[in-house]
């Protein structure tokens, strides 16, 4: 059974059928099903309109779920939205970028997606549509664990919303054993708001450092009224990580170089403010 | 599980034509490109996004297409290759690729020119970015940036070498890779050939029990028939090295690896497409495994083949004079253990092929580096006499050594055999990384001593090599190591031990370098720490102890021309010199980003070891006049068409535009051996040369000339022979041709002379020995642990570089695979059997690369010429570490220096 709804209502129609899974960018659908071909029936969403592109909402933006990482990086957004599209350029190549979405990386739910850590220090919420209606759910609820998510059956992601968030600047780094085409060892995102040379408001989220990416809430306390940013990432402020050992890298390696690529993406974003 | 009673059709414009699809649920786009709409030129690497080889245009924008539902692309524009090629870009990007010799075995280049096209025509960001999702395993990637920056700019001059040995020219075979229109080994099958799909172990060792295969045969439609160790009429048994053969092609009772097969399953390409393992009738019972050496050695461990106790398959010995007293007497000693991983070929082409039976015989298209020996290996496998059977090599999506043994094969021929008709199979990527050989891991323990004045005096090598669950070969590896661990240096004391042990584990193989890139990382990154300890300048060091004309090898052998290390090390000075200064300037303005310099030198014996190995080239003309070259040395990329054929034409005095080729093909081209040891431009080049003389012999007979200057070229049903001013014309029509229509021919060989060593390794390994020096700049972050490539210069001793462009070509590759090993790869069974895991360098991993070719003509080679194909990778691993300990102050001991290995390392410095 292959679906491909031409409507919201229709995907979420469908969307009812037993076991079935969800195709919208492709990018990890087909690596993770391997070689064979599915025998699961498949709701391809990519022809629902309700669900493309990026738009000005009331309150700040909104996201479809079948806006590609290129649409991002494409969009005309501000700089809060700079990490956001840092990550977008790192993510796997341009041919992953032009097909692979932004929703689509939150619901594969990786401790390593690119998109989780600058989404969360965008405080996105997750739109959520079913046979009850539409729902809204922060980020960081919705990621539950590596590859679980809050969807229930018969659910599926709409869009992300951000809510507006001026005078602003943000950055992204990931660290990675090659240049392209490359899982994140570690990530980092940073957004911050400088007044007067001095942090006024600062979120820092940590990625593939944890089961879900997770924002660095002592850190941010102690970075407000910060004008030098050397030497005030503590090992207190990381305790909320707790990073694997993998073929990647080790669990103390990665608690090492997360200060740094904090420290570093902080100072860029202190001088760019 | 299936809805084949409403399959949707799905309409879209291919290549600008209206096509219309009926695909599965779910189908890839690059499955309906390939099966259904016949695009072949879209190859397909890895089914995962990760190696780019499908990218095609959709609208425009690149894409994986094995990562789009073909339902998905209904009403959109797909554009692949083929058609790209004719645009303006694709034609600037095909003159651009072929001058700059960018494609090499050519599997990656319809990948590479559709993004290249996609961002000529967007202008956005850089190149590397646009090429950044493709990976190549040949090229280094220089080449083909080169390439593509030259396209952008609307083009580039058109290489105009003569061909005569000595000069660039572009590859004779190259028009078909940059078109893609080469086919590879699973371009041949047509539409609804029947599949055959292999049965694997998921246990490194287990034993099995096979349930009702008839009642799964008749349970499913599809199945044609399955297959395992009871259909192979032959010999259970194959390996490289006949005395070793041990590795069964169906496994009996019990499997030693994860991955080998048990059974194979032949059937509708429909149903081999739904098909799941978990389907097959097989109960399995895991035994206990073994997975290092130091476990397959101990007392009581399972033992992977009766009679080789203590799994120990083979130990390969040197030694002259007495290592212990002169270590003992040194002035100054290093020692360390080193530690490498298992590393993967990852040749963009997954093993494919297929067979059918034509006339009665098994006829097998498979991709392949030696289609001799995969007919010696069938003849035995499947009990038949060498007439009936036919090996015809399809295109080859790169080698490095692992497509020397046999792997599709018997499989192949087996099934063809079983249903009586036309046969393909492809491996999965994951198939290929778990099924196929591997770089030996090894661990080296290894004591180098120098005496007041920093001559070397004595070097211990104990080298233990994981040979994995079969001999493949390990036993090369084993006699290889110990003669050149030395490296290119003179030692009067020395004593050499590599042991290769069985383990559970895939089957260790060859791979460009035999076990000698191994040696050379603990040689040479001892040679910076006794240097240091000598306090010489490293290179200073190297050039004092360099071999030298006259002198004698660890093995006694003596050059009395041709050994050219010292003066590649000349080469490197000036450059070494430059960068020592830059490092200086570099590091003192830069605390956390440390700047290194480092060196390292390889040599490389041609040829088999102390082996008979001998090539034949077979060339006539026939009474139309054409000139025809039977040039059986299969050509994986490195460009033995294009060498071979410019050293034919130089022998012969003919224009090498104007020679035929035919293709390797056992009922076509004599046996030119083995795509492997570095031996195709020497022994296989020799044969040519041979039977150029050969055949210009006869043609000047014909008209009485005995001249060295003059020109033979051919002409409609005549040839012609131009002394200075004298023109010959020799009209063939009246000679008598033989069974294969020529006039005139030559069939020549070449073995080269070598002699046996003695129980001490004492001997004359090989005829010929290529030299090479690497100079690696890297940078350091120390916070992080990273390592960047800055730069590299490497000098190469190739005796005569026959065509330079070529020669480079080798260098970069064989470069980017060095700084894979020693910055990134490292293969575990199990674990990373992907190409998102198991990473490969990206064109954005590599930096500029500045190729010196040195000549020191070789006393044996065509012209003077040395093999390259494994000197390339050598040095680069060693001199990248010593690069990364002068940066950092560490001291490496294992690769690949990983992010976390290097910070590790760091502050284990740190905090000495």
């Amino acid at each position: 059974m292959y679906f491909q709804p031409l409507t919201l209502s229709e995907a979420v129609r469908d969307a009812q059928n037993n076991g079935v899974q969800v195709l919208a960018g492709g990018t990890d659908f087909y690596p993770s099903h391997g070689d064979v071909l599915p025998d699961f029936p498949i709701l391809d969403i990519s022809r629902v309109p309700e669900i493309s592109g990026i738009e000005r909402t009331e309150t700040g933006w909104r996201i479809g779920a079948m806006t590609s990482w290129t649409d991002v990086i494409k969009a005309d957004l501000p700089p809060a939205f700079d990490g956001l599209k840092a990550a977008a350029r790192e993510v796997g190549s341009l041919q992953i970028q032009n097909l692979g979405t932004v929703a689509g990386n939150l619901c594969n739910a990786s401790p390593a997606a690119d998109g989780v850590p600058p989404l969360l220090t965008l405080d996105a919420e997750i739109e959520i549509i079913g046979l009850r209606g539409v729902r809204k759910i922060p980020l960081k609820n919705f990621l539950k664990g590596p590859r679980s998510t809050d969807l229930s059956s018969g659910e599926i992601v709409s869009a992300i919303h951000i809510p507006a968030v001026d005078g602003v600047v943000s950055r992204f780094s990931k660290l990675g054993s090659r240049k392209y085409l490359v899982i994140s060892i570690a990530m980092v995102a940073v957004l911050l708001r400088v007044e007067n040379g001095a942090i006024a408001e600062a979120r820092v989220a940590v990625g593939a450092c944890s089961p879900v990416a997770t924002r660095l809430t002592g850190l941010e306390a102690d970075l407000f009224g910060a004008r030098d940013i050397s030497g005030i990432v503590k090992s207190q402020h990381l305790s909320t990580l707790s990073p694997i050992d993998d073929v990647r890298g080790s669990s103390d390696y990665r608690l090492d170089v997360v200060v740094p690529l904090i420290e570093r993406a902080l100072q860029a974003a202190l001088e760019t403010a | 599980m299936m809805d084949g009673a409403n399959v949707p059709m799905i309409k879209f414009h291919l290549n600008g034509a209206d096509v219309s699809v009926a695909a599965a649920a779910g189908e890839r786009l690059s499955a309906s490109l390939r099966e259904k709409c016949g695009a072949k030129d879209v190859k397909i690497g890895c089914n995962a996004g990760d190696c780019g080889a499908c990218s095609v245009l959709v609208d425009g924008n690149v894409v994986c297409a094995c990562l789009m539902s073909t339902a998905q692309t209904e009403g959109r524009s797909v554009e692949t290759v083929s058609q790209l090629r004719n645009s303006d870009e694709g034609d600037a990007l095909a003159a651009a690729f072929q001058n700059h010799g960018a494609a090499q075995c050519g599997i990656c280049t319809p990948g590479m020119i559709v993004s290249a096209v996609a961002w000529m025509r967007s202008g956005e960001g850089t190149v590397e970015d646009a090429l950044g999702g493709v990976l190549c395993r040949c090229t280094g990637y220089r080449k083909i940036l080169d390439a593509v920056n030259e396209a952008a700019r609307g083009g580039g001059p058109t290489l105009t070498g003569t061909g005569k040995v000595g000069t660039s020219i572009q590859r004779l075979d190259g028009a078909a890779k940059v078109a893609g229109i080469e086919k590879f080994g699973d371009d041949i099958a047509g539409m609804d050939v029947a599949t055959v799909y292999v049965i694997r172990s998921p246990y490194p060792r287990a034993s099995f029990k096979f349930g009702d295969i008839e009642g799964f045969s008749n349970l499913f439609d599809g199945v044609l028939t399955v297959l395992s160790a009871k259909n192979v009429k032959g010999r259970n048994c194959f390996g490289v090295i006949p005395p070793f053969a041990d590795q069964p092609v169906f496994a009996v009772g019990e499997t030693r690896f994860k991955g080998e097969a048990v059974a194979a399953v032949v059937g509708t390409p429909d149903f081999i497409s739904r098909f799941k393992d978990t389907d097959f009738p097989i109960e399995w019972n895991i035994l206990p495994d073994v997975g290092t050496p130091e476990e397959a050695m101990k007392f009581g461990a399972p033992e992977l083949h009766s009679g080789r106790t203590n799994n120990v398959m083979i130990k390969g010995f040197v030694e002259c004079g007495d290592s212990a007293e002169a270590l003992n007497d040194a002035a100054q000693v290093v020692s360390g253990r080193f530690e490498t991983g298992f590393v993967e070929h990852a040749y963009i082409e997954p093993e494919a092929g297929f067979a059918d039976i034509v006339d009665g015989r098994v006829e097998i298209h498979a991709c392949t580096q030696a289609p001799v020996m995969d007919l010696e290996s069938l003849m035995e496998i499947l009990g038949l006499e060498r007439g009936q059977i036919r090996i015809v090599p399809t295109g080859v999506g790169g080698g490095f050594g692992s497509k020397l043994d046999i792997t599709v094969q018997p499989y192949l021929a087996l099934a063809a055999l079983a249903v009586g008709g036309p046969v393909r199979i492809a491996y999965s990527r994951s198939e290929s990384m778990q099924s196929t050989t591997k770089r030996h891991p090894a661990k080296m323990t290894v004591q180098i001593g120098a005496d007041s004045e920093g001559n070397l005096c004595g070097m211990r090598f104990d080298g233990i090599f994981n040979t994995g669950a079969y001999a493949s070969w390990g036993p090369t590896v084993a006699n290889r190591v110990p003669v050149h661990a030395s490296g290119p240096y003179v030692f009067k004391n020395y004593r050499a031990e590599a042991v290769g042990v069985h383990t559970h584990c895939p089957p260790s193989g060859a791979f460009r370098g035999f076990g000698v890139p191994q040696a050379a990382i603990a040689q040479e990154v001892l040679f910076d720490e006794l240097a240091a300890k000598c306090e010489m300048d490293p290179l200073d060091f190297r050039v004092q102890n360099a071999l030298t004309n006259g002198m004698a090898t660890v093995c006694g052998q003596i050059f009395e021309e041709g050994v050219g290390i010292g003066a590649c090390f000349e080469a490197l000075r000036v450059h070494w010199n430059e960068a020592l200064d830059e490092m200086k300037n570099f590091n003192t303005a830069s605390q956390e980003l440390r700047r290194g310099v480092g060196l390292a030198a390889g040599w490389y014996g041609c040829g088999n070891t102390s082996l008979p190995n001998p090539s034949t080239i077979k060339s006539g003309v026939l009474a139309n006049g054409k000139i025809v070259l039977h040039q059986g040395a299969m050509d994986i990329g490195q460009g033995a068409n294009t060498v071979i054929t410019q050293i034919f034409a130089e022998a012969l005095g003919a224009d090498v535009y104007e020679i035929e080729l035919v293709g390797a093909d056992t009922d076509l081209t004599p046996d030119a051996g083995k795509t492997s040891a570095s031996r195709q431009t020497f022994v296989s080049g020799n044969a040519a040369r041979l039977s150029g003389l050969a055949l210009r012999a006869e043609i000047l007979r014909l008209c009485n000339l005995d001249s060295a200057v003059a020109q033979i070229s051919v002409g409609d049903g005549f040839i012609t022979v131009a002394d200075g001013s004298a023109l010959n014309r020799i009209s063939l029509s009246d000679l008598p041709a033989d069974e294969d229509g020529y006039v005139l021919r030559a069939e020549k060989s070449y073995d080269p002379p070598t002699k046996p060593l003695d129980q001490n390794g004492q001997g004359v390994p090989y005829a010929q020995f290529g030299y090479a020096a690497h100079l690696a700049v890297v940078d350091v972050d120390m916070r992080l642990g990273t390592v960047t490539a800055v730069r590299l210069v490497a000098a190469h001793d190739v005796g005569r570089a026959i065509n330079p462009m070529l020669v480079e070509g080798q260098v970069h590759g064989g470069i980017a695979q060095g700084l894979g090993m020693a910055l990134m790869e490292e293969y575990i069974p199990g674990r990373t059997e992907n190409l998102h895991d198991y990473l490969i360098p990206t064109i954005g991993d590599i930096p500029p690369i500045e190729t010196v070719i040195v000549e020191e003509s070789d006393a044996h080679g065509p012209y003077g010429a040395k093999g390259l194909g494994e000197h390339v990778l050598i040095p680069t691993a060693p001199a990248l570490i010593n690069a990364i300990n002068r940066a950092a102050d560490v001291q490496i001991r294992q690769v690949p220096v990983t992010p976390a290995r290097l910070r590790a390392k760091i502050l284990e410095s740190q905090n000495d």
